[in-house]
């Protein structure tokens, strides 16, 4: 007996230990933090515009977001001047079912102190269903964002009034991708109207069309989030061809998506999309173009050396930068870039554009100091420079143009600065989730993939409109 | 004390891995003193320390949620109450009859594909040459989690164009191995995950190619169970091949042809993870459980997810209860 229960313990032990090993390795050596202590003050002249703050030393902001590798590590980067400054510790998480764990979290009580929410639609659930998890912007945001921002995005943050959440990044979504090279070797010429966007599209056809290239080429595929392009796609045509009074009333459904101007839009777009002739450039017939994830969608501008490319050009937002390979040239004469998706006629220019907004949901003095910091030109500039490789802009006109590398974030910042532009947010994003993060995503997808009426795609999105 | 929470250094890690060693002896060595102590009590005491945390940890994790998630289905997403409204919508609206459709395939088509692939393959190898190597070479995919797997089939799957009249060197690579093989052959390639409503079938294969290495193993070992003296005197009987499957193999494995069947039908009800991944539920290719899930918490419409995961949990009831009936039976006759 004894000498069982001995073995017992040995046993107990030996699983201790192990335990403990186990443990301990998980724990890992926590890289010091650089000045955390004490190191603030080291005649650092950049940190006067961080003394507003005050001194941090020891708390932590937790943030959640749905950038994940490998956008997410120039976001890190960017919070270091603040982490140096006021010896506050920034804690990023990144996930890619952001959308619905935010909720989960929410819901279960553990809410992040600070979450990066990319839709305002979602902003609005959260503020109707969670009133109590998240609390209104900070005055130090409230001052940055009147200060640096124009008062259209101040109002995508807001839910009755209420300013909730600073815009962060913004993104351009009426471009077309297309290689610069190709185009002066075919001898084509950037089209300025709709018109000319199609009888390029005829040339290229006519030209190319029997080595079996064609001009547009397309994907909307993205899991669970499949179809989100042909949405981008329908808005901006609604906002060329109805303009934005009727796109801002399609958002809030007084326009309803079965209306005839939608209707229109939806046409014009199907011109393209759903266009043998037009579409899939080297993926396959119109139906492929469903199959095709969003980040495979334009690659088949490029072409291998000596070969002449399967598609010319791609309707994609400006953060597809990122989706290129690696060492391909992105600029104005390299091997891609980017031309305005162009109105009816050259006079319209709507943009349609997209961003992410800085949401609280803790109103503790370090969290509501990160939060201004966020909305400030200081972390516009600091993010600028920690993305060498482009892909990011924002609508913070203290942003300066000079720090962002990349040609086609400048051209960007450029189109998000023009206020002669008339700017949209993504229609989807302000809807209710069971429109933009449901019909509207699968109609469009069954548009494509199975070739559904124009009638019953509309009627469809129109009946579940809660 | 703030390196017992945030262990920097070598010195201070050994320290705290010492203390934890201690602290999980001491924890153990009570239990284990308890337990020592437990047989000194009444028996019904005993069962009520043993009971207890069963009880609580199914009433808090199971029984609880189960209520909420039936009362959940009454309600709309703004938390009025709708009545059956829920149930009607899923029942009656053209997308969920699609889901409701998928599933029924998925239900029937699965347990048995699966099982026949195993009881066939476990009836072929048995007693053969390489019987070890065979058995590892299907039972393998079992080790595949249900996403892994959908990766690897949706290469299988994927689908690049055959141009006509372009020169070989300039047609897109084929990058799907079943794509390739129609090209060799001379045929079109096919896009075998966007046609309805073949395309649940495809992913059905996937499950199935799971799924069979899991009966070939469980009926495997109970053919090897079978008593050579039946089988012997089925053979003195004169029977043989075919016959000796049907009236002797088939009513010897029955119990476990059972459990096999439920287990896997039981799974393929939950199948979410092939279906999200192959093709996020378009293409009219998604079951009950990916759309409550996509209800639930990607739509916000959470007393429709509640009404769908509650259809899911009475589908899954007769095959649980047919399930213990069959055991218990067996054990009768035990």
């Amino acid at each position: 007996m004894t000498s069982v229960r001995r073995r017992r313990v040995f046993a107990a032990a030996a699983t201790g230990a192990a335990l403990a090993l186990v443990l301990t390795a998980c724990g890992g050596n926590d890289d010091p933090e650089p000045g955390a202590t004490g190191d603030g003050d080291g005649g650092d002249a950049d940190c006067a515009a961080y003394e507003q703050y005050g001194d941090l030393s020891g708390k932590t902001v937790t943030v959640y977001t749905s950038i994940v590798s490998p956008e997410d590590q120039p976001h890190i980067d960017s919070y270091k001047p603040f982490e140096e400054c006021t010896g506050a510790t920034i804690s990023y998480e990144g996930s890619k079912e952001f959308e619905a764990q935010l909720l989960v979290r929410l819901e279960a009580g553990s809410a992040p102190d600070i979450a990066y929410i990319p839709q305002p639609g979602l902003l609005q659930t959260i503020v109707q269903d969670y009133p109590d998890t998240i609390v209104p912007a900070s005055e130090g945001t409230s001052a940055n964002v009147d200060e640096f921002f124009s008062p259209s995005w101040k109002t995508y943050g807001s839910v009755d009034g209420t300013f909730y959440a600073a815009p962060l990044g913004a993104n351009v979504k009426s471009f077309v991708w297309y290689s610069p090279k190709q185009f002066e070797a075919n001898g084509y010429d950037i089209p300025e109207t709709w018109d000319d966007l199609i009888a390029l599209s005829d040339k290229i056809v006519a030209d190319h069309g029997a080595d079996g290239a064609k001009p547009w080429c397309a994907g909307i595929g993205s899991g669970d989030a499949t179809g989100w392009p042909a949405t981008d796609w329908l808005e901006d045509m609604v906002l060329r061809t109805a303009g934005g009074d009727v796109y801002d009333k399609w958002i809030t459904n007084d326009v309803k998506f079965n209306d005839p101007q939608i209707a229109t839009a939806l046409e014009k777009v199907g011109e393209i999309l759903r266009n043998p002739d037009y579409v899939n450039g080297g993926l396959g017939d119109v139906s492929s173009i469903a199959a095709t994830t969003f980040q495979d969608g334009g690659l088949p501008i490029l072409a291998e050396d000596g070969k002449d490319p399967l598609c010319y050009m791609h309707r994609q937002a400006s953060f597809y930068a990122a989706n290129w390979p690696a060492g391909t040239n992105v600029a104005e004469d390299g091997d891609v870039f980017a031309f305005y998706f162009p109105g009816l006629d050259a006079g319209t220019r709507p943009v349609l554009g997209g961003g992410e907004f800085v949401a609280a949901f803790s109103d503790r003095p370090e969290v509501a100091a990160f939060q201004a910091f966020l909305a400030s030109p200081e972390w516009a500039n600091a993010k600028a420079v920690s993305t060498p490789n482009g892909g990011w802009v924002s609508a913070n006109s203290g942003l300066d143009p000079k720090n962002l590398v990349s040609p086609i974030d400048q051209l960007s910042a450029t189109i998000l600065g023009d206020t002669t532009q008339e700017f949209r947010f993504d229609a989807s994003d302000l809807m209710p989730a069971a429109v933009g993060a449901g019909s509207f995503w699968t109609q469009m997808t069954a548009w494509i993939a199975e070739g559904k009426s124009d009638a019953d795609v509309l009627d469809a999105i129109q009946a579940s409109w809660p | 004390m703030d390196w017992l929470l945030h262990a920097d250094t070598t010195g201070e890690k050994l320290v705290l891995m010492v203390v934890a060693v201690l602290m999980f002896v001491a924890v153990m060595g009570l239990i284990l003193f308890a337990t020592d102590r437990i047989r000194s009590l009444p028996p019904w005491v005993v069962g009520v320390i043993f009971v207890t945390p069963v009880v609580l940890a199914l009433g808090f994790g199971l029984v609880y949620p189960a209520i909420e998630t039936i009362k959940e289905s009454f309600y709309d997403r703004s938390g009025a109450f709708v009545g059956l409204d829920n149930y009607v919508a899923a029942f009656t609206r053209d997308e969920f009859q699609v889901v409701l459709r998928n599933t029924a395939v998925w239900v029937v088509v699965v347990p048995l594909a699966s099982t026949a692939i195993g009881l066939l393959y476990a009836v072929l190898v048995d007693r053969a040459r390489f019987e070890k190597f065979a058995k590892t070479l299907i039972f393998l995919p079992m080790a595949i989690s249900l996403v892994g797997a959908s990766i690897i089939w949706k290469f299988v799957y994927a689908y690049r164009p055959v141009l006509e009249g372009v020169p070989a060197e300039n047609q897109p690579n084929q990058i799907g191995l079943l794509n390739q093989m129609l090209v060799w052959f001379g045929l079109e390639p096919q896009q075998w995950l966007i046609n309805s409503p073949a395309n649940t079938y495809f992913l059905i294969v996937v499950m199935v190619w799971i799924q069979a290495g899991f009966a070939m193993t469980i009926l495997a070992a109970a053919i090897r169970a079978i008593p050579t003296d039946i089988v012997e005197a089925a053979r003195l009987d004169g029977l043989g091949g075919t016959r000796m499957f049907r009236y002797i193999t088939v009513p010897s494995i029955r119990p476990a042809l059972v459990v096999v069947i439920t287990t896997i039908a039981m799974a393929t009800l939950k199948v979410f993870d092939i279906v999200r991944t192959m093709t996020g539920g378009n293409f009219n290719t998604s079951v009950v459980s990916y759309e409550f899930y996509r209800q639930s918490f990607v739509q916000r419409n959470t007393g429709l997810g509640a009404a769908l995961a509650v259809i899911l949990f009475v589908l899954v009831i007769p095959i649980v209860v047919y399930n213990v009936r069959q055991m218990r039976r067996a054990e009768e006759i035990r």
